[in-house]
């Protein structure tokens, strides 16, 4: 079994709001995040494959389809984009770092062929990231 | 759904590696600069992993204000700016980064109780980290 990652970077905003809370419990828990207008981070994303070695080709897996994948699924979708109101995923659920590693993941899951996902992994700033491994 | 997250802290303290139980020439040789009599310093990069399902009202795995306050007043209070040496874990304990990641590792263990402490993670130096998981 190999590990191969690749990376992409995205700039997105989001704000983080519950509307079953009142606006008081909203800022206490959410504080500045919770500005209904927005504000932004440079997002790297990590995905982590995993599978064996193909005796042609010694590859894990294309990493051409790989970024198309990781492009069409995640970049296209979420790059320059207010994930709140543009991302359809968090329309009802708030767009934290833990969300949006697990929406990434729901999205490559299904669509990749030949290598297993393993890890997905968002960095919203250098100090701060988040891991999923699936619901395992 | 269960995450992981990783909050990334710095601070700045000094230290000499130096044991009793060796002799001055043991010290020197296992030690080498690092046993200087008057000590040295680094800035340290202390990445703390937390996991646990994630909260569907917040979207969080822990509120990063709780894990930043606990980290600023039990960690950073503790160690920033400090001469490793005279802190009393320290005292019978080599202030190696090894053994700072343990005595970190037991104070989130023990006072943070909003989220399961997976991994604490130490850069001494851009060249070199150490990582702790617990005894397993």
């Amino acid at each position: 079994m190999v590990y191969l990652t690749r990376k992409a970077e995205f700039s997105a905003s989001h704000y983080y709001h519950n509307p079953a809370f009142t606006p008081d419990e909203n800022v206490r828990i959410f504080g500045k995040c919770n500005n209904p207008n927005g504000h932004g981070h440079n997002y790297t994303l990590e995905v982590t494959v995993k599978g064996a070695v193909d005796p042609k080709s010694g590859f894990v897996v294309d990493l051409k389809q790989l970024k198309e994948i990781m492009n069409r699924e995640v970049l296209d979708a979420m790059d320059h984009r207010f994930l709140n109101k543009e991302v359809a995923e968090f329309s009802k659920r708030i767009p934290t770092t833990e969300n949006l590693a697990i929406v990434i993941w729901q999205r490559l899951s299904p669509k990749l062929k030949a290598a297993q996902l393993h890890r997905v992994r968002v960095y919203e700033t250098p100090d701060l990231f988040v891991d999923f491994y699936g619901e395992a | 759904m269960k995450a992981h997250l990783t909050r990334r802290y710095m601070f700045s303290a000094s230290h000499r590696l130096h044991s009793d139980e060796m002799s001055a020439e043991q010290n020197q040789a296992v030690y080498g600069k690092c046993n200087n009599p008057h000590g040295h310093g680094h800035n340290y990069a202390v990445e703390i992993t937390v996991s646990g399902p994630v909260d569907e009202s917040t979207g969080m795995v822990c509120n990063l204000v709780d894990l930043d306050g606990f980290v600023h007043q039990h960690v950073l209070e503790r160690y920033d700016h400090q001469n490793l040496n005279v802190i009393q874990e320290f005292a019978e304990n080599v202030p190696t980064t090894e053994n700072l990641c343990i005595a970190i590792y037991k104070i989130v263990q023990r006072g943070f109780r909003l989220a399961h402490l997976e991994r604490v993670r130490i850069e001494e130096t851009m060249m070199n980290a150490f990582e702790y998981r617990g005894d397993l």
